[in-house]
């Protein structure tokens, strides 16, 4: 079953179409990368997915479900996104608990201390930070009550946004164990929005390579570990990973 | 430096060794004071620069950014900096007044900041700006500026300097932003450039490019380099030594073709916590902050 399908969309910010025609199929259980360098429109496909982007053309499918163009209460079970920014993303003024709440408070859910607590444990925070505010947190802490809040409703697929390109290399380095552990255990679908190749290589299965609003390539991750993308882009990124410049490729 | 501006006379050699380092810093240290009192973010470092290119590597808030600010005396009060030594070709860098102070920023010593968003003055021309720290520090007719202008925004890689000279910064990319501050810095002829994450903020692909300009213009006008960063192998691939930090303390040094080998536990541990290309570790080394909590 396909997690995630996209079928000819194209995306637009009023009079200005930034993604045209894409089409993918993500499978259940996949972990997927979008990459490119900023402005190729990766993060709007996803804001699109997540209804953030309403206005788009062509057809998205969530677990085999045509997607309207809101935000709907029956995909957000899942369906969550996780940000780029943890300093920006968690409301400054409610403590962790109400943070992790509020999801289930929406959709109806009971129990909601004990499912905290268990989500808590789950991301590997301890219990004492439960009824902390965001400002008491550390940059890779808040990380983890952000991807908290995104499993609080036990979905199926998460859409990862640059979870850790604000963090430090060390911090960086725990969230990705963190992701890699709970895709094991939930058997979650990642859709992961990165310019970072090396993450890439260390948490995903395909990936597709992004340029001004297009699909350049899609390929195995083994074909990125390798360095065998084919397209001259996706070799120019992976240079300018290792620092080199290839001649003459300025755009 | 090696053309033009008045020729301080001093031995081209490498800070480490050398007779007169271009910067020499002894027991430099940072404070801010809280509500529990004065808190010291660079707790007495020393090191020396030369015509050289000196890496320093750390994650937030291991005061590596602190130290480059406090360099050019840019930390404001309440926060207070304080060294044995902080000399610049022979000049006594603490005992300056404000007014001494600016006639060595941006002529002799520059820095480039992080996000040129920010950076830039967004109501004055790209071309007004670079001319600005021109004119600032020495006198020029009109004409020889913009010449000076147009020649320095070519020399940053930048296609048709005359159209882009009349720009504001809104209208310029990140990268072409800060290959416009790159400009703005080196267009005085400054001996010891200060480069503070000059690629963070910029796509992995521009980045390379921004960095080779500066080691090109660095390498060519035989300037002194300090590249603060918090990326490891961009450090270890542009500069040739290395100062590791960690909360306030440089924890290592060496010689960048050989970080490899560092045995710091801290700079082993970042060295372990970045993923690569080729990536087949199931789980990444987180790093075990109590293996040096005693030093």
């Amino acid at each position: 079953m396909s997690a995630i399908e996209l079928n000819n969309v194209d995306i637009s910010y009023g009079d200005s179409k930034v993604v045209h025609g894409i089409n993918l199929d993500i499978a259940e259980g996949e972990s997927f990368a979008l990459v490119g360098e900023s402005g190729s429109g990766k993060s709007t496909i996803l804001r699109a997915i997540a209804g953030l982007a309403p206005d788009w053309t062509g057809r998205i499918s969530v677990l085999c479900k045509p997607r309207t163009h809101g935000v709907e209460r029956a995909v957000a079970r899942q369906l969550q996104m996780v940000f780029q920014d943890p300093y920006g993303s968690l409301h400054p003024r409610k403590t962790i608990d109400a943070a992790l709440s509020e999801p289930l408070a929406i959709n109806g859910v009971g129990n909601r201390g004990e499912r905290v607590q268990a989500m808590l444990n789950a991301v590997g925070l301890d219990q004492r930070f439960r009824f902390r505010f965001p400002h008491q947190l550390s940059g890779g802490q808040r990380q983890r009550v952000a991807i908290a809040r995104a499993l609080m409703l036990e979905p199926k697929v998460l859409l990862l946004d640059e979870p850790t390109s604000a963090l430090d290399v060390s911090v960086q380095a725990e969230i990705l164990n963190l992701l890699k552990r709970l895709r094991r255990e939930q058997g979650l679908t990642y859709l992961l929005v990165t310019h970072n190749l090396p993450v890439v290589s260390f948490l995903c299965d395909r990936l597709a390579v992004m340029r001004h609003g297009r699909i350049v390539e899609v390929a195995d991750v083994a074909l990125l570990k390798q360095g065998k993308l084919v397209e001259a882009y996706s070799q120019e990124l992976l240079a300018a990973t290792e620092g080199r410049v290839l001649v003459g490729t300025t755009s | 430096m090696a053309n033009g501006a008045p020729p301080p006379s001093f031995p081209s050699r490498k800070g480490e060794g050398g007779a007169e380092p271009l910067l020499s810093v002894k027991n430099l240290r940072v404070s801010f004071p809280t509500h529990r009192g004065r808190v010291e973010v660079v707790k007495g470092i020393s090191f020396s620069v030369g015509k050289e290119r000196l890496g320093i590597v750390g994650e937030s808030g291991s005061g590596k950014s602190m130290t480059g600010r406090s360099i050019l005396k840019l930390i404001r009060k309440p926060g207070l900096v304080t060294a044995d030594r902080m000399e610049f070709d022979g000049i006594d860098l603490l005992s300056q007044s404000e007014k001494q102070m600016r006639s060595i920023r941006g002529a002799r010593i520059s820095m480039v900041m992080q996000d040129p968003k920010f950076s830039l003055n967004p109501v004055m021309t790209v071309g007004e700006q670079i001319g600005e720290a021109l004119v600032t520090h020495t006198r020029l007719p009109r004409r020889e500026v913009n010449e000076r202008i147009w020649a320095m925004l070519d020399s940053v890689r930048i296609d048709d300097p005359k159209r882009v000279a009349g720009l504001y910064p809104h209208e310029v990319s990140g990268g072409m932003g800060q290959r416009v501050m790159i400009a703005m810095m080196l267009i005085p002829e400054p001996e010891l450039l200060i480069a503070d994450e000059p690629t963070s903020a910029l796509d992995v692909s521009v980045q390379a490019q921004v960095l080779d300009i500066i080691d090109d213009l660095v390498t060519t006008k035989g300037m002194g380099l300090i590249l603060i960063s918090h990326d490891l192998g961009l450090v270890s691939r542009y500069c040739d030594r290395i100062l590791v930090m960690n909360s306030g303390v440089v924890v290592e040094e060496c010689a960048a073709g050989e970080l490899e080998n560092a045995s710091h536990p801290y700079t082993r541990g970042l060295l372990a916590a970045m993923p690569t290309i080729n990536e087949q570790r199931d789980e990444l080394p987180v790093l075990d902050r109590t293996l040096w909590a005693g030093t």
